[in-house]
């Protein structure tokens, strides 16, 4: 009975030293920014791997895309570096190399080409049809990150809503998904609110998740970006837009430059929809000096001044008023 | 014939009367009907989460009711000492593996045939088609694999000393050869020899389950498979449950029972 007794107490001890030791390293623990943030359940259970659970949720999303068509970790995923539903709703500026249709490569055995008869093996894009419509999309460049005739084509093609490109709602849950884990990657945001916008008609919910993000991530550039977009392209406000654009401009001047590898794919992004607002707006003399400053960060600067020479010229054949 | 039939008939009655059958089935509609009510940007329309994640809950249940069936089966006969009685009557060793495995098989059938049905409603409900042709296509080709995987279970049971062990690495080396199982000959071609001809061996050896596996194909509404790869795969999958059976008889009839 003593030997019991002893055990019993001992086990109390443990229980209090534990506990007194979790007390102590609770207020001792540097929190940070973490103070501000409400009670997240999944932070409480995942910690920090939650952000590796959403890239792989983010990289699911981009596979329902694909309605399956997608790389293994035992594939050749050069041509899916870049999720595709990121770089065709612009908010990424794309890297992806190789043959996005043939990353699967010879069948190395019988086995292996009998086994593709199983599993989605054609390339389709849900936003032109998807496997319904066995929508194969070969000679579909991916040119989104480029300037034709001065004009920022980095935000895909906008085909408006139509039930074709409806089928890309479901790539939806996992985007949620991701961003409920890591509210930090705002890519998720802005490729959500794309696509609910573009293709489904809900501006109101994209501009609701993108505020969502904008809490999570104060004064980010690239949600600034996508908020103006749905002010511009949406509600035709082009006041609201305007200062929305010219906002994440200047936050993106505070945050990007200290950077080591600073994104100057956004930079470009909001400086040409900028511009091109302004041009809209008959504010000439803005859009010409924003024009200029595209021209310097543009990857092809033959584009912007094209398009100024263009924009020039439009404005000598008006009348003077 | 009869004396097989015999045997399968009370493997049904027994998993029948057994709840795990129920349980998986309960659990199942309660974590899709759950995840189908969440509220994703006011779209009622999106389903293809949940068809993915049903038929993962599916394939899981699928796999928990055959591979723990039929890895009792000899085990249990053996411990309740019934199976003195039934060796004892006009039927040979050979004869009542055979009847554990239909018995296994049919009845991982009805039960997969109540998944599915689950299933197509639950699809019906959301989307405007309701491709039957693929869904027939997908529940055959996964109850054909079942049969491979009981085989499987049951060489396991004569070959192993408990159940449990038996249900473990069974569930291992299933889970195993569906995840990475077509992908061994890519690694295979990346390696020095010898590793790369013994892995390419293994490759070649395990059984393809991969190719019953069109999940992704009824997830996103691909068209039905042809003919010629669904039937070949249905003569595989009966060939390779063969020779699993044959190798699981040959065991059984040179074992000392006591």
């Amino acid at each position: 009975m003593p030997a019991a007794r002893t055990n019993v107490l001992a086990l109390g001890g443990l229980v209090t030293a534990a506990f007194s030791l979790a007390c102590a390293l609770q207020v001792a623990m540097p929190r940070g920014e973490r103070d501000n943030e409400p009670f997240d359940l999944m932070q409480t259970l995942l910690g920090d791997s939650r952000r590796m659970f959403a890239n792989h949720f983010f990289v699911k999303a981009d596979a329902y895309f694909h309605s399956g068509f997608y790389p293994t970790i035992f594939d050749n995923r050069e041509s899916f570096e870049t999720a595709h539903m990121a770089s065709d709703a612009g908010v990424v500026e794309e890297k992806n190399k190789g043959d996005e249709h043939g990353f699967l490569g010879q069948p190395l055995d019988l086995f292996d080409r009998f086994s593709r008869n199983f599993f989605p093996s054609v390339h389709t894009h849900m936003d032109e049809g998807g496997a319904d419509k066995g929508h194969s999309d070969k000679g579909h460049a991916h040119d989104h990150a480029e300037l034709k005739d001065g004009h920022f084509h980095g935000d895909g093609h906008d085909h408006g809503p139509d039930e074709v490109g409806k089928g890309v709602r479901e790539i939806l849950p996992w985007l949620k998904l991701s961003a409920s884990l890591d509210p930090s990657r705002v890519d998720t945001y802005t490729t959500t609110a794309y696509w609910l916008r573009s293709r489904l008609a809900k501006s109101a919910e994209a501009e609701e998740f993108l505020r969502e993000g904008l809490r999570r991530n104060p004064r980010n550039p690239a949600i600034l970006f996508e908020l103006a977009r749905i002010y511009r392209e949406d509600r035709k406000d082009a006041e609201r837009a305007r200062n929305l654009f010219e906002a994440g401009i200047v936050s993106w001047q505070k945050t990007e430059p200290a950077k080591k590898e600073p994104n100057v794919f956004l930079l470009h992004q909001l400086m040409s929809h900028l511009a091109q607002l302004e041009e809209d707006s008959d504010n000439d003399l803005r859009a010409i000096e924003l024009w200029e400053r595209v021209k310097v960060i543009a990857p092809n600067p033959a584009g912007p001044d094209l398009h100024l020479r263009d924009l020039r010229e439009k404005i000598a054949k008006k009348p003077a008023k | 014939m009869n004396n097989v039939l015999a045997v399968s008939s009370v493997v049904m009655r027994e998993m029948y009367r057994r709840k795990d059958f129920y349980v998986l089935l309960i659990l199942t509609v309660l974590i899709t009907l759950i995840l189908g009510s969440v509220n994703l940007f006011n779209d009622s329309n999106i389903v293809r989460y949940l068809k993915e994640i049903c038929l993962l809950l599916i394939w899981v249940s699928s796999l928990v009711i055959a591979i723990t069936t039929a890895a009792r089966q000899i085990p249990a006969e053996r411990e309740s000492r019934t199976i003195f009685p039934l060796l004892a009557k006009p039927i040979s060793r050979t004869e009542v593996l055979l009847g554990k495995f239909l018995g296994c098989w049919l009845a991982s059938g009805i039960a997969l045939l109540c998944f599915y049905l689950f299933f197509g409603i639950i699809s019906a409900a959301r989307e405007s088609g309701w491709p039957l042709g693929s869904y027939l296509q997908a529940v055959t080709l996964h109850w054909f694999m079942l049969a491979i995987v009981i085989a499987i279970a049951l060489l396991g049971s004569l070959v192993f000393a408990a159940p449990s062990s038996n249900n473990t690495i069974c569930f291992i080396v299933i889970a195993g050869v569906l995840l990475i199982g077509r992908h061994l000959h890519k690694v295979a071609v990346g390696m020095e020899q010898p590793s790369r001809g013994i892995l390419t061996v293994i490759y070649f050896l395990l059984p393809q389950l991969g190719w019953f596996d069109v999940r992704e194909r009824i997830t996103h509404n691909w068209p039905p498979l042809e003919a010629g790869p669904f039937l070949l795969a249905l003569a595989y999958a009966l060939v390779m449950a063969s020779v699993f059976l044959f190798a699981a008889s040959w065991i059984f009839n040179r074992k000392r029972l006591q």
